[in-house]
């Protein structure tokens, strides 16, 4: 008995050992797309046009092209080509998400926490997302920095999922969520949204005087008959310093109107522009006002009145924002809804009457933009990397299927050759009869009562 | 003659901002014809460039029909007809704000708590059903959940100012089908509790409905003057008791394969109106619905599949593999606030194995016959209730918009709190600068 257990352990950490030794990180893959409806989104739709990827980027978009050895060839006759969904409000593949000890985290991050294991990775995939931003959860006035990850599915290795050279991020939020976490249930501020906006003055104050601090000191150092010490080093306040020197997004929680006109005065105070707002389902009430300071919105196509912050909302919002010049992405904030975020952008056409190319943008270039990665990625055009989404009718239909995902030319989704089961890692004690009976979504986003990582988001 | 003009522009500037901050728009009833149409009838062929009159909240005639005397004409060239949707479960109508409990009205304290009516505590003036309603979902099936026999539930028609003018004709006791698996993620039970758990429900439910079989022999003997006696004040056995006998539905929720063969074990031997809601693992047991011959209400369609193992697609696939099976089938999307999705996920279903046609019924005809009122709802047919929408194309597909809709015969406003909002805000007034 005890023999066959020693088997059974050995053999699975064979399996495992052999699952690593495949494990894909960083490769680049060679792939030509023929003949396909090419929606560039930057460069119009191209009929019957062949896309290449070489080592990874897409070295050639036009006619005839021919396949270099070795590479996969893909007919795409009848078949839409566009460029892979980018999510910039996501929480899949991580195994921990809010730190929700204090209204101040700016010290911790995401990308320590990520698990490349998480099926919903596939399942993203499996809807055509290459990309989506893995954001640190809403219950701080100043959340974690966040991490900008590749579907790299396969990978063991956390570090086979960064998007290596994306900007930094971090994650802030306004209303609800920091009041209910820590005025209510601490007795700490914030417990307003007066209180939430004291949070971010004091905190980029006092970031300022420790970055002076430093500037006196580093000054100071070198020269003759110099006494003192270095100031303390202080991780929270660097990471602030960082955000007041433009080095870091800031992607801001939140849905009211007035708490979004009071972040904007915030930042104009203390010279940060880099700014963008997630959910601002109130967005369009001030949408003159985003699109003077510069900032951008990154919305849910109809999600609404599932607290009271958000009943004053409109599915128009996407809409409205985008006519008034804001630089708009449709996000999913959901294991479920990253599945079809192209029938997301696609009800921005019943809600406000966008055009193809301006619905189609809310997924790609737009999203890009948010995470400063678009001169890399969100459209199809030569030299930038192999992300493509494969479908079977316009991606904005109804009717339509994702077909292949290709995440830096390695097709990481093939709906033809799609195994039943894609987990990375299962276990073999897993209880047959797992079922979730509630909406992740409804779930995950807004129960208080367990967990803090329950409180993600929303 | 300048002058003139200009007072007519500001006499209309005025009208314009009179209408747009007034009282809502009212629904008006009246005969209408809808001219130049293609009428998607749903049971027999589609008619193109048809009429179809409406008289008295009814369909009065369609077809090659003329134009009745004093009828609105609502040209419909180039426009679609269908039968109003229904959603066949969801909280829509008992619930306003989701997080707050104070307006959360669907899951009442207790177990066994069938006489709990869903119709009482549906909200005629939500906001939430313009918002719902002008996207053609014009009925809708209000659910309470919770413990193992939840409350009746209730069919509502999304227009009128009080429930029964609501009430659209169905009500079914919710019976939640005990869970012999974990609940969610979060569930910590160890195996041996869930068992215990899962044996201790099951055990409750055969008392419970051992009692109500009783109630309702002792109730019938009653009523046939066989027995003298009257019955003590049972209300959740006065509810229970015309389930028993069959007349009544049993919305039976379940959900994991284990369950769902549980569930047709239970009901075998039971002679009852039965539907089997959730379902979401329904293809796993597509066979043995069919064979048992229960139908089923599934839905989100819009969900990811109940196991880490299963393949991606299985809540998009699952209406269509049960319908192949056999198995009747309706969908839902749960949902409250955003019932408004309920065509996406049909059309999701359409895509991945149910196909189009199935898929429309899916959400008219079967879910009318599921509860009963498929002479009033779910096709457009001569002396149905004129219950009813019009779009400018398919109504699966997102780009397509909605032009009217009617309910028993009233023609809705085609206004919400969220086209409100769009038309205030999409060019404020003042912008940057006051």
């Amino acid at each position: 008995m005890r023999l066959t257990n020693t088997i059974y352990k050995l053999s699975l950490i064979f399996l495992f050992a052999c699952v690593c030794s495949i494990s894909k990180a960083q490769e680049k893959g060679d792939v030509l797309i023929k003949n396909g409806t090419v929606l560039t989104i930057t460069k119009g739709t191209l009929e019957n046009t062949d896309v290449l990827i070489r080592d990874g980027k897409i070295s050639k978009i036009g006619k005839g092209l021919k396949a270099p050895s070795g590479a996969r060839e893909i007919d795409a006759t009848g078949k839409y080509v566009m460029p892979g969904i980018i999510d910039a409000h996501s929480h899949i593949a991580l195994s921990s998400i809010n730190e929700a000890t204090s209204p101040v985290t700016a010290e911790v991050w995401t990308g320590d926490a990520l698990d490349p294991l998480d099926v919903s990775i596939y399942r993203a995939l499996a809807g055509g997302v290459t990309i989506s931003h893995a954001l640190h959860g809403s219950a701080n006035a100043i959340g974690g920095q966040s991490e900008t990850i590749k579907h790299r599915y396969g990978t063991l290795d956390m570090d086979g999922l960064r998007m290596e050279g994306a900007p930094r991020t971090i994650k802030f939020a306004l209303g609800e969520n920091p009041t209910r976490v820590h005025g209510e249930r601490s007795g700490i501020v914030p417990k307003t949204r007066m209180g939430v906006e004291a949070v971010f003055r004091s905190s980029f104050s006092e970031a300022k005087q420790y970055m002076e601090k430093w500037d006196t000191y580093n000054s100071a150092k070198g020269k003759k008959d110099f006494k003192g010490s270095a100031p303390e080093y202080n991780l929270r306040l660097e990471t602030l310093a960082d955000i007041l020197r433009g080095n870091i997004v800031v992607h801001c929680h939140s849905y009211r109107a007035d708490e979004i006109y009071m972040l904007m005065q915030v930042f104009k105070d203390f010279g940060i522009k880099k700014l963008v707002f997630q959910h601002v389902n109130e967005g369009f009430k001030v949408a003159p006002e985003l699109a003077e300071f510069g900032a951008m919105a990154s919305v849910f196509a109809d999600w609404w009145d599932y607290k009271f912050e958000v009943y004053y909302s409109t599915a128009y919002n996407a809409a409205i924002l985008t006519k008034n010049g804001v630089v708009t992405s449709i996000n999913s904030d959901s294991g479920e809804l990253i599945r079809h975020l192209y029938h997301e952008a696609a009800k921005t056409q019943k809600y406000g009457g966008l055009s193809d190319e301006e619905a189609l943008k809310l997924i790609t270039i737009n999203p890009a933009k948010q995470l400063g990665i678009e001169d890399r990625v969100g459209s199809l055009e030569e030299g930038k990397d192999g992300d493509v989404a494969i479908f079977s009718a316009h991606p904005l239909s109804i009717y339509t299927v994702p077909l292949y995902t290709i995440v830096d030319g390695v097709v990481e989704f093939d709906r033809e050759n799609d195994p039943a089961d894609m987990r990375l890692y299962p276990d073999p004690e897993e209880t047959i009869d797992v079922t979730l009976h509630e909406r992740e979504d409804e779930d995950r986003c807004m129960d208080i009562n367990d967990a803090n990582y329950l409180l993600t988001d929303k | 003659m300048k002058q003139m003009k200009n007072i007519i522009l500001t006499l209309t500037g005025v009208f314009c901002v009179l209408l747009s901050y007034g009282q809502n728009a009212k629904a008006t009833k009246g005969t209408f014809a809808l001219t130049n149409a293609t009428i998607v009838t749903v049971t027999s062929d589609t008619i193109k460039n048809g009429t179809l009159i409406i008289a008295d909240g009814k369909i009065a005639d369609l077809g090659k029909v003329s134009v009745p005397a004093g009828a609105k004409t609502i040209d419909c060239k180039g426009l679609f007809v269908f039968p109003g949707m229904i959603e066949s479960g969801a909280r829509l109508g008992l619930v306003e704000v989701g997080s707050d409990p104070r307006t959360r009205d669907y899951n009442e304290v207790g177990d066994v708590i069938p006489q709990m009516q869903a119709l009482t505590a549906v909200n005629p003036n939500s906001v939430l059903i313009p918002v719902t309603r002008v996207s053609g979902v014009t009925t809708s099936l209000a659910v309470p959940t919770g413990g193992l026999f939840s409350g009746t539930a209730a069919l509502i028609n999304l227009h009128g100012y009080t429930p029964d003018q609501m009430y659209a004709g169905f009500e079914g006791v919710v019976l939640n089908f005990p869970i012999t698996g974990k609940r969610g993620r979060w569930d910590r039970r160890s195996e041996e509790e869930i068992k215990k758990d899962a044996e201790k429900a099951l055990e409750k439910l055969n008392d419970v409905w051992g009692k109500a079989e009783a109630y309702s022999k002792i109730d019938s003997a009653i009523v046939a003057g066989k027995a003298a006696s009257k019955l003590d004040y049972y209300p959740e056995m006065e509810t229970l008791a015309p389930v028993v006998r069959g007349e009544k539905t049993l919305l039976i929720e379940v959900n994991a394969a284990n369950d769902i063969k549980a569930a047709i074990e239970w009901v075998k031997d039971k002679d009852l109106k039965v539907v089997f809601t959730g379902v979401s693992e329904g293809w796993r047991l597509a066979e043995e619905l069919a064979e048992a011959e229960i139908p089923v209400v599934t839905g989100p369609v819009l969900d990811i599949p109940n196991r880490g193992y299963d393949k991606y697609d299985r809540s998009y696939s699952n209406a269509g593999i049960m319908h192949k099976a056999g198995v009747t089938v309706a969908i839902r999307t749960n949902d409250a606030e955003n019932v408004r999705n309920l065509p996406y996920n049909a059309g999701f279903a359409a895509t991945y194995g149910l196909g189009k046609e199935e898929a429309l019924k899916a959400i008219t005809i079967i879910p009318a016959k599921l509860f009963g009122v498929d002479d009033q709802l779910g096709s457009l047919e001569k002396g149905k209730s004129a219950t009813l929408f019009i779009t400018d194309g398919d109504p699966f597909e997102p780009k397509t918009q909605v032009k009217y809709v009617f309910i028993n015969g009233w023609n809705i406003p085609m206004e919400s709190r969220q086209t409100k909002l769009y038309e205030e805000f999409l060019d404020r007034s003042p912008g940057l600068k006051k």
